[in-house]
């Protein structure tokens, strides 16, 4: 039995999990259907919106130093939400890439992301 | 070798006075600071006051000092660059048999000569103060008592001494010294060694350690801790005046304190410390505080705070000790110097001179000492027309960057080539992060300013110096 | 020293500065936003988290993103914006309305203006005003400021974290903190419950297995010169278990305990300030009691959903253009606060048109009812399933609403 917190709506109803032998999963302490489906896909395939930031280079490949109006930081995030058991693994990939300014807003710095459908795109334009 | 006429060991606004002071004289004077920069220890935590000189009996060389002392703050405040004004003093009583305590104070201060100094029917003490709790009975005015900004005051002193050649020595941690001929060879921590024909003790909470060092006195400097509130500018609870209470046999009370930059202190409290290195501040001693102060000003209300903090008194008996040491040779003992020893520190100056001069240092004067200092136009006193043409000449007068206190990014350079480069001392020179959101929203932008000034990496980037860096990784 | 003259300034080029000046743009009236930093966008562009903008454009985007949408029109229009420009003082000078501004470029500026819009925004409550005694070593910053060195600078602040506050910009920042390799031990929660929302709770805390300590009170915070730990006390009974106390060992401390909105100007220019708010008195245009001064956003109140801000920004900036064309309410009711209503804004009414009331509740409760009386009738009433105090309720009351009022009528909203 799991115990799960619906984020579905402000109500943030506490619902309860089972799982029986044959994979039928039953709901409870869910006031709407969404509570149910919102169950669903915490249990079996836990996702979320990734948004970090990447090393900012610039046009010459160096970095903003303390006396640019540039910042360091590049914002991303991922297209779609992103399977979370594999999230430290997306970061880690994130943590090596460098966007180079200037950047416009919704350009791809990751594609296909660890091989699924999500792209990760820059959310900020800067120096554009 | 580095090798000098005088080194002064601390660099508080005693060991800053006396640096300026013989700056005066062909000499060559070394000021050792063990932190990272000056007025780091009880000089920046406390009250901020020029006493009105009736708290302490002419027999005393506190008393002394202190009124040779606060005389000389006008001269000061022309010549260097601090602020400060005569506000006035009020010793308030709030009952009756209190009045008898006033009384004798007022005595002492006659006596004392303190000028303009008043005993005061409740109706005049609301007239002076009307923030004053309306139950309060009579009291005491010394018009000439005053406040300032005691970092700022030290800076100044010290940016004076090295104009006219003083070696300022920071992160210098006397360890050890021996007599080598004429000479005192003293060791730092980090092991450096210079020389000196004469050494002054004005080493503060350390004073005893460093007497000891020096084979000199043998006595034990007690850390006594005062603990303040600081109220927003913007409280209705601020008087214009000091305002005392009636002193107890420990100390002096707990005052409400109108800066001379527009707050509003609460404090200090009197109670024993860990050891020299407890600036923590308690609940217990915090409520007391609120509780006391609210006697003589009821509208100061615990939703002004902003901040609080402590400090540490060096006490030591019940008066200066200030005196060629008798033990060690060429070795001038300023130790014990609570309260009043801001007031007094100018007058110290003068006095430990003098003091140098029978222990047979020559004195020459130095036909080109300059009192002056720069004074730095802050963008917070500017008028429109003035901030625009301090703009004009410098755009960095434009660049607001802590808006709770108007402090602006040419201000924060000259912090910084000054040499304050740590978050506090930035802070004690231009007030940035003082104000409301205490460094909310300027924290950052000073870290680039640092970093662009000095050529800093984020490591290096500190709050005041040792283990206090700001920052713990880059991404 | 540069004289310029506008219909409207702007103070702030935030989401709700941008939104005013749009407005008062679209109606043809020459403004000029007012902007400290080097960018517009205010405080969003360093909440690089998702969220934004669910009700605005039905979409769930970032704070950058919901940001530079709107910079993008204000470019679009021409809408002039100084940057890294300080507004000094708002004052009247023979009768004009007069706000100075300093920037590195410009020098001072004299802007005359027939109507403001104040949009300031908020700042963050500190560790002095919620009196943690202690030591003050290094290593203690609000959450505002730890994300701005994280996202933008490029710098952590801390390794070993512990987080004084449950709102929602301390749950974020346990997100962030620990998606840039640091340890958060712990939040730490005076009250019995979360002031966040409970998306916040679920997937910046239970993700990371974060504990959260409701009813704990953070009692001092050690440390010589950078942080050492905190003592944290639990509360019982509205008491203190100062024996059950118990200490975290951290190297930095975020608070994220409220915020204020920033009236340091509209206090100085003699604006009536509201204690339940600590913004700006308003009136049904959102106009202050200095007249032709409007107050929108975080100045005005503090939001949780940005997408308020804006509709309560693109109405003060439309209600501004429509002060500047003459319109003046020919008449207005007063509201008052009923049970369990924290505030509500504005606090007049105008029986002539539509108005948008914003409101906090002072409770959490389930299926509660909002209930508008007019001299003690109930006019509207309307079930809701939740209320907390975190959340804020909006209200619409058109002139059909209060049609049977008079000139002394009163409105009062209450939660029953």
């Amino acid at each position: 039995m799991q115990e799960l917190i619906c984020i579905t709506c402000p109500m943030g109803c506490h619902l309860s999990v089972d799982i029986d032998a044959q994979g039928e999963m039953k709901v409870t302490g869910n006031r709407c259907v969404r509570g149910e489906q919102y169950a669903r896909e915490e249990i079996f395939n836990p996702r979320r919106v990734v948004t970090f930031t990447c090393t900012a280079v610039l046009p010459d490949g160096s970095l903003p130093g303390p006396s640019s109006n540039l910042p360091r930081r590049v914002p991303v995030r991922t297209t779609a939400a992103f399977p979370k058991e594999r999230i430290p693994e997306l970061l880690d990939v994130l943590r090596g890439i460098t966007v180079r300014l200037p950047v416009a807003r919704g350009s791809v710095v990751l594609e296909r992301a660890l091989g699924m459908e999500v792209n990760v795109v820059v959310s900020r334009s800067i120096g554009a | 070798m580095e090798q000098y006429d005088v080194a002064i060991i601390g660099a508080g606004v005693c060991g800053a006075n006396i640096a300026r002071k013989l700056s005066q004289y062909e000499l060559d004077v070394a000021l050792l600071e063990k932190e990272i920069d000056v007025s780091l220890g009880t000089s920046k935590a406390n009250s901020g006051i020029v006493h009105g000189g009736f708290h302490d009996h002419i027999s005393t060389l506190k008393a002394r000092l202190e009124l040779q002392g606060a005389l000389m703050f006008d001269r000061l405040h022309e010549e260097l660059d601090f602020p400060f004004e005569r506000c006035g003093i009020l010793v308030a009583a709030l009952h009756e048999d209190e009045m008898r305590a006033i009384e004798q104070l007022y005595l002492q201060g006659v006596e004392n000569g303190v000028i303009g100094i008043e005993m005061c029917s409740r109706e005049r003490m609301i007239e002076l103060e009307p923030k004053l709790n309306p139950d309060v009975v009579g009291g005491l005015y010394a018009p000439s008592g005053g406040i300032l900004e005691p970092y700022r005051f030290v800076f100044s002193l010290v940016e004076s001494a090295r104009k006219n050649g003083v070696q300022v020595k920071i992160e210098f941690e006397v360890a050890q010294a021996e007599r080598d001929g004429e000479f005192w060879q003293i060791q730092s921590k980090a092991g450096e060694t210079i020389r000196a024909r004469y050494v002054v003790n004005s080493a503060g909470l350390h004073a005893d350690t460093i007497s000891a060092a020096f084979g000199a006195e043998r006595f034990t400097i007690a850390p006594r801790k005062g603990e303040y509130y600081l109220l927003d500018r913007t409280t209705k609870a601020k008087p214009s005046r000091v305002i005392f209470p009636v002193p107890t046999e420990v100390s002096k009370g707990i005052l409400v304190i109108p800066t001379v930059e527009g707050t509003v202190l609460i404090g200090p409290t009197a109670s024993p410390a860990q050891d020299k290195e407890d600036f923590a501040t308690t609940r217990d001693q915090l409520e007391h505080i609120l509780h006391s102060a609210r006697m003589m000003v009821p509208s100061i209300s615990e939703n002004d705070v902003i901040t609080s903090f402590a400090g540490l008194r060096a006490s030591y008996g019940n008066d200066f000790y200030i005196a060629n040491s008798e033990k060690a040779p060429a070795f001038v003992q300023v130790a014990g110097i609570q309260s009043p020893g801001l007031t007094a520190s100018p007058a110290i100056g003068e006095y430990v001179k003098d003091l140098l001069k029978k222990a047979g240092l020559r004195l020459v004067e130095k036909p080109s000492w300059d009192p002056y200092v720069h004074k730095v136009p802050r963008a917070r006193d500017a008028d429109p027309y003035t901030l625009d043409t301090l703009v004009a000449q410098d755009p960095a007068y434009g660049d607001i960057v802590c808006r709770c206190e108007r402090v602006s990014e040419a201000e924060i350079v000259k912090a910084i080539r000054a040499g304050h480069t740590t978050l506090d001392g930035i802070k004690y020179y231009t007030r940035a992060q003082m104000g409301r959101c205490q460094g909310g929203f300027c924290t950052y932008k000073i870290i680039r300013i640092l970093m662009r000034e000095t050529g800093m990496s984020w490591d290096q980037i500190t709050k005041h110096g040792g283990n206090s860096a700001i920052l713990k990784g880059s991404l | 020293m540069k004289q310029l003259t506008f219909d409207a300034v702007v103070v702030g080029g935030g989401a709700a500065g941008m939104s005013a000046a749009l407005e008062l743009d679209a109606r043809g009236h020459s403004v000029l936003i007012l902007e400290r930093e080097d960018t517009l966008g205010g405080i969003l562009m360093q909440c690089i988290h998702n969220g934004f903008g669910l009700i605005e454009f039905n979409e769930e985007l970032t704070g950058p993103e919901f940001a530079q949408r709107f910079e993008e029109k204000v470019s679009a229009r021409n809408i002039q914006a100084s940057l890294r420009t300080t507004v000094l003082d708002i004052r009247e000078e023979e009768g004009r309305r007069v706000v100075y501004a300093v920037s590195p470029s410009q020098g001072m500026m004299r802007i005359e203006a027939r109507a403001v819009v104040l949009a300031m925004g908020c700042r963050e409550r500190n560790r002095g005003n919620i009196r943690i005694p202690g030591t003050r070593p290094a290593g203690i910053y609000t959450a505002g400021l730890a994300q701005r060195l994280v996202n933008i600078e490029g710098y952590i602040p801390g390794k070993d974290v512990v987080i004084i506050g449950s709102g929602d910009i301390g749950l974020i920042m346990a997100r962030r903190m620990t998606w840039s390799g640091c340890k958060v031990h712990a939040v730490i929660e005076i009250l019995p419950y979360p002031s966040g929302l409970t998306r916040n709770i679920v997937q910046c805390l239970n993700d990371f297995g974060i504990p959260l300590y409701l009813s704990h009170l953070v009692t001092d915070i050690y440390g010589k010169d950078r942080v050492e730990g905190i003592e944290v006390t639990p509360i019982e009974s509205g008491a203190l278990m100062h024996e059950k106390a118990f200490k975290i060992a951290c190297d930095t401390v975020l608070l994220s305990v409220g915020l204020v909105p920033e009236n340091e100007l509209s206090r100085n220019a003699g604006i009536e300030i509201q204690p339940t708010t600590n913004g700006p008195w308003v009136d049904s245009m959102l106009m202050t009691s200095l007249p032709g001064v409007f107050a929108c956003g975080n100045v005005l109140h503090v939001h949780d959903l940005v997408d308020y801000v804006v509709e309560e920004a693109q109405r003060a900036g439309a209600n501004a253009a429509a002060w500047l064309s003459g319109y003046r309410p020919s008449r207005e009711i007063r509201i008052k606060t009923g049970s369990n209503i924290r505030y509500v804004l504005p606090a007049r009414l105008n029986p002539e048109r539509e108005n948008r009331l914003y409101m906090r509740s002072l409770v959490v409760k389930n299926d509660v009812r909002l209930e508008v009386r007019l001299d003690g009738n109930v006019v509207r009433s309307r079930k809701l399933a939740h209320v907390q105090p975190s959340e804020m309720l909006s209200l619409t009351l058109g002139p059909e609403d209060v049609a049977a009022a008079g000139r002394d009528s009163v409105v009062e909203i209450a939660l029953v």
